[in-house]
């Protein structure tokens, strides 16, 4: 471990240090502890290229990620374009496959799983269980430099000869052999992979380690905010399932230039074998994307409910379940291919119904009774308990083989997984990132421009994908660049591009956000929504190192209980009898 | 290798298990899927509408449930809640009372999945019906489809073209008849999806699928690649086109008249594979699961 962990004195109530505009600068590891969030050390430029700071770090994933997000939409427009009406020549077929492809792989692999793992976790998940940085900061930021490396590699995929990858984000064998996809941009297609893969693992290795060894005295397991527990058990299915893509790839590669024939029948080898590996990455992968999401929302929807989170310990067996069952419903993806048992996967994906289920209720349960403020994070909170109830009930009908093999690869199943990934990946991730923009950057977002782009986004997104779904049942099978006049899906083609473009459009409101709010700050204090985690004690962007103090750690949400002490959170069967909270002298190291 | 079809008792199971559904499925919703042109795109079907009415009056509870909290509990005074955050019996009841709803849809969609993927032996005849079973023999290939029909020596192949003639190659089919597929494909992975069917299976390279079809009315049936497979994927078309017994035979004779016979059509689709699978090609004849507890019947 290259940390020095400081040990942060106990409490005096000094939460409210003024916001500070500028992020702190980099330390090397190890530095002194700072009194304050100024300190000495490199700014700007060369902060950014040479920080070891969560923080920072933390703050460039998030700033890149975004930007594919950004790009990986454009790429949809230009698809739901070309869909937009029969024979249509947008684009050429080989362009369509290249967007189709590009746009799934930026959103899956290097949007959705970065912005929530590499971006607010790293940020975040130190600050709530009071830890001072990740446990190898440095580690830390080789995965963000592998990110970025690799995808400017994925991307350079466009500028080669015979484009960018164009097998779709699946890369199933053969298609994707040497004489079925030739040229550069498969190949950088795969590398790309390797380097964001090992980038994943690595912060996942980083993450499992500071939640289990830089905990600050007083945060129990049991104490954790949910966020973190959800981070701990995505970092956990990151490490199960990335070395397994991550030799897929290697084989594949194996494949195409150095004569192997692991995945071709001419040689003896078996294309079944990469839809099997491939989708025990591609499973976990779902709720490795999902789960830091379930976790933002989670923390969100209590806040505003003014309420503690119903059901804690039902909610991180729930996490626990959906993990462990999401590594054994894998072929799931595989019902028409003739040759996995059905019942087995069919059986395993629908119990995860039984977790998901758990969560809604809780989720439900905390609003209950609650005083529920409709700030921006709550709205989007709320519009991804929609999106994703869709996109759960969908789900649970294509664990049915039968139902499987009459909507396999059709629009269905697109309607079916963008609505949990946008309600996911984007409802959650924004209403996290609302919610947590204060504390890292010390100013407040605009609400108003907030509520335009949720409700803009809210409608696009409804108007989008239901008639998908429409069009999946009639018929229309996924990745194709056209279709004819006469099948009848032109008219829900064009509803799903219109709701597309209002989705579209609903981002450049958050630009007008973000851009108003920038310039002219409205600053957030420490803590803007009277929140219960840990987080919301320290000042807003927090000081190099984080805390100086810490509140007594006695439940879920320490900010809460030190705040609220009347009505602090009782925790009847953790502890009966013990004596009312109260500051204490901090003796060993941290648990 | 031989595998019951629709044995009476299993039907009987399932209309025990879904007797409320069955009961209000006279005429079941189809929320905009095809009603199926098979019997076995029927099964599906029934198993589709059932769960899809499920799937709302789950769903539409979960949303009440959201939209009241949100309306009702929404901020009115800065009054501070009741800090309650566990309720055991309900959160028991909440976990238990999912596991049961999914444990019966489960066991609705074995008994159906066990109907869609039951096939008879080959170059069985139906004995119920007195007909032979016709096979076919599907090669998905970039970019076309074959049919092959080995019993009767016709072979009708047909390329993509790209462009507003483009329908694909056709099969045709006897109407009421059981049609035996053999699924393969030539180079990558295909779809074979026919939607008023309610049924697609992947062709790939290494695997044989094999199912049964059993269109029931005659007519013309649209179908198309639907697993992506390379550049010309959006044009990979075909149709199905039931005819009645008599008209099949007709057509059958006239194609081969017509020297649409299994080698023309072989040269005619310009690919290199044969109709026999490559030979390390593993058979998967039925991926149902094994009947459950109660012995395959002989058919009837």
């Amino acid at each position: 471990m290259t940390t020095t962990v400081e040990r942060p004195e106990l409490l005096t109530p000094e939460p409210a240090g003024g916001p500070d505009a500028h992020g702190p600068g980099a330390h090397g590891p190890g530095g002194a502890a700072p009194e304050h969030a100024h300190h000495e050390g490199p700014s700007g430029i060369v902060n950014w290229l040479t920080s070891t700071d969560h923080k920072v770090i933390g703050k460039s994933y998030m700033i890149t990620s975004l930007v594919l997000f950004f790009l990986a939409g454009v790429m949809a427009l230009v698809i739901r374009a070309q869909l937009m009406e029969p024979n249509s020549s947008v684009v050429s077929y080989q362009t369509y496959n290249e967007l189709f492809t590009m746009h799934g792989s930026l959103m899956l692999y290097l949007f959705a799983g970065p912005f929530a793992f590499g971006g607010l976790a790293n940020y975040i998940v130190p600050l709530q269980i009071g830890a001072p940085d990740m446990a190898f900061p440095r580690l830390n930021a080789l995965s963000y430099w592998l990110y970025l490396g690799g995808s400017i590699t994925m991307l350079s995929g466009f500028l080669v000869a015979g484009g960018a990858a164009s097998f779709g984000w699946v890369a199933y064998a053969p298609l994707s052999n040497a004489t079925n996809s030739p040229g550069a941009g498969a190949d950088l297609w795969l590398m790309a992979l390797a380097l964001t893969g090992f980038s994943a693992i690595f912060t996942g290795v980083n993450l499992v380690a500071t939640i289990f060894y830089l905990r600050a005295p007083g945060m129990t397991m049991f104490r954790m905010p949910i966020f973190t527990w959800n981070m701990l058990v995505t970092a956990i299915l990151i490490l199960i399932a990335f070395p397994v893509l991550f030799a897929a790839v290697v084989m594949l590669f194996c494949d195409r230039h150095f004569g192997t024939h692991i995945f071709s029948v001419q040689g003896g080898g078996s294309p079944i074998l990469w839809q099997q590996l491939f989708w025990f990455f591609g499973h976990p992968e779902v709720y490795i994307l999902a789960l830091p999401y379930f976790g933002m929302v989670t923390e969100v929807i209590p806040v505003f409910s003014r309420k503690p989170l119903f059901g804690y310990r039902g909610m991180v067996f729930a996490t626990m379940s959906i993990a462990a069952l999401s590594t054994g419903v894998w072929a799931h993806h595989m019902f028409t291919t003739g040759v996995v048992l059905l019942p087995f996967f069919s059986l395993l994906s629908y119990l995860i119904a039984v977790p998901t289920g758990i969560k809604f209720f809780n989720w439900i349960g905390t609003m209950w009774r609650g005083q529920i403020a409709f700030a921006v994070p709550m709205l989007f909170s709320i519009g991804f308990l929609f999106a994703f109830l869709m996109g759960g009930v969908t789900g649970v009908l294509l664990a049915s083989p039968p139902i499987d093999f009459m909507t396999h690869d059709t629009y269905f199943v697109v309607a079916h997984f963008h609505q949990v990934l946008v309600g996911t990946a984007v409802f959650a991730a924004f209403a996290g990132f609302y919610f947590w923009y204060p504390k890292m950057f010390g100013r407040m977002l605009r609400e108003s421009w907030g509520k335009l782009h949720f409700w803009s986004l809210f409608v696009g997104f409804w108007v989008c994908y239901t008639p998908q779904y429409l069009l999946g049942l009639h018929g229309m099978p996924r990745r194709i660049a056209t279709y004819a006049p006469d099948t009848g899906w032109t008219t829900l083609n064009v509803i799903s591009t219109v709701g597309a473009f209002i989705m579209g459009a609903s981002f450049l409101f958050f630009f007008v956000n973000l851009v108003v709010s920038w310039a002219r700050p409205v600053p957030a204090g420490s803590n803007p929504w009277d929140g219960h985690t840990l987080e919301w004690f320290t000042t807003s962007p927090p000081p190099h190192h984080n805390y100086t103090h810490l509140p007594p750690i006695r439940s879920e949400r320490p900010t809460w209980d030190y705040n609220h002490p009347e009505h602090r959170t009782v925790i009847t069967h953790r502890t009966p009898g013990a004596p009312p909270d109260q500051p204490k002298e901090l003796t060993g190291a941290p648990s | 290798m031989y595998r019951a079809k629709a044995p009476s008792r299993r039907l009987l199971t399932a209309l025990l298990v879904a007797a409320p559904l069955v009961l209000a499925a006279c005429n079941q919703p189809s929320y905009g899927a095809s009603r199926g042109a098979t019997t076995q795109g029927q099964d599906t079907f029934k198993l589709w509408s059932a769960m899809v009415t499920i799937g709302i009056v789950i769903g539409g509870i979960v949303a009440v449930l959201i939209l009241w909290s949100v309306f009702r509990y929404r901020r009115r005074s800065e009054e501070m809640p009741k800090q309650f955050h566990e309720n055991v019996p309900i959160e028991i009841l909440y976990t238990v009372l999912p596991i049961i709803i999914v444990g019966f849809l489960f066991a609705f969609t074995v008994l159906t999945e066990n109907n869609v993927d039951a096939t008879v032996a080959a170059g069985a005849t139906v004995t119920s019906t007195g007909k032979p079973v016709v096979d076919i023999t599907v090669t998905a290939f970039q970019w076309g489809w074959r049919f092959d029909y080995p019993g009767l020596n016709v072979g009708v192949a047909g390329t993509t073209t790209h462009g507003p003639d483009n329908h694909g190659p056709q099969m045709v089919v006897p109407a009421g008849q059981t049609v035996q597929i053999t699924l393969v494909s030539d180079d990558v992975v295909h779809g074979f999806y026919v939607r008023d069917f309610n049924f697609s299976r992947y062709a790939q390279p290494g695997v044989t699928n094999v199912f049964d079809l059993t269109v029931i009315h005659t007519g013309t049936y649209d179908g198309q690649c639907t697993q992506f497979c390379g550049l010309y994927h959006s044009d990979m078309l075909f149709s199905v086109r039931a005819v009645t017994p008599a008209g099949f035979e007709q057509w059958a004779s006239s194609e081969v008249a017509a020297g649409n016979t299994l080698q023309a059509a072989g040269a005619g689709a310009g690919s290199s594979a044969s109709n026999t699978p490559p030979p390390n090609t593993r058979q998967y004849h039925s991926n149902a699961a094994p009947a459950p507890s109660t012995k395959p019947k002989a058919l009837a």
